[in-house]
């Protein structure tokens, strides 16, 4: 099955919105709690980085059997440093993204914490495309 | 601590969700960093933040934090309340600051997440 939600650039007002949908459907397809937390914590803050750096995007998820598979794909700028993005703290957001309680340098080292497999592809001037892999294996 | 315990506590004000208020709250977390709390991954947390707007909530609802305590007399506006009631949150606002509140229940045996 495939849901894909789209996520506009800097509207904060929807931010939440698209994961709280797919919240909803990972909840009627009676997957484990803590695999739904992990899942939304990551998605969540995929959307939120999307509206807060990008020129806006969507979300693809696959579910499957034994995994869930998601995509996050923008249309661009790009991370120029994607290394750099990784580390815990480092941030560029703007004063209004921090305001908004965000912002804080730990959307990209907490979506890697969650997921069961990562994969990033970005680079300055070009789109990022985020897979996300959460194993279901153990939760039905 | 039960809810309500917790919002006697501190003089708090419950805006939505009284069927919360018998709800054992075993930890709590104070941030006004969203990124922050989205790294808890505990079950039954009472969320203190002086962050009133949607994003408290919205965060509340993906770490499936149920009871929502706002400080500083940050009170929630009817936009937070409807998402608050639609979500089954319960939402809460006091006048004592972030660090009175944190205190206060500390002291009254709330433990914090680490």
């Amino acid at each position: 099955m495939r849901q894909e939600y789209l996520v506009p650039a800097q509207d904060f007002s929807v931010a939440g919105v698209a994961s709280s949908n797919l919240k909803r459907l990972l909840k009627q397809l009676n997957i484990d709690p803590l695999t739904i937390k992990r899942i939304m914590v990551a998605v969540f803050e995929a959307e939120v980085n999307v509206i807060a750096h990008s020129y806006g995007g969507r979300i693809v998820c696959d579910l499957e059997e034994e995994k869930i598979t998601i995509q996050v794909i923008d249309t661009g700028p790009g991370i120029p440093d994607l290394d750099l993005a990784m580390t815990e703290g480092w941030s560029t957001a703007s004063e209004q993204v921090r305001e908004l309680g965000y912002g804080a340098g730990m959307g990209l080292p907490n979506i890697k914490k969650n997921c069961d497999h990562l994969t990033i592809k970005t680079k300055a001037g070009d789109h990022t495309h985020i897979t996300m892999g959460f194993s279901l294996k153990e939760s039905i | 601590m039960k809810l309500k315990d917790i919002l006697a506590c501190v003089d708090a004000v419950l805006v939505c969700g009284e069927s919360h208020l018998e709800d054992e709250v075993k930890r709590g977390f104070a941030s006004d960093l969203m990124s922050d709390v989205l790294t808890i991954l505990e079950d039954d947390i009472l969320l203190i933040t002086g962050l009133s707007n949607n994003q408290a909530i919205r965060t509340a609802e993906m770490s499936d934090i149920s009871n929502i305590l706002l400080v500083r007399n940050k009170k929630p506006s009817q936009t937070m309340i409807d998402m608050a009631n639609e979500l089954n949150i319960a939402l809460a606002y006091t006048s004592y600051s972030l660090f009175k509140t944190s205190g206060l229940l500390f002291a009254q045996g709330l433990k914090p997440v680490y």
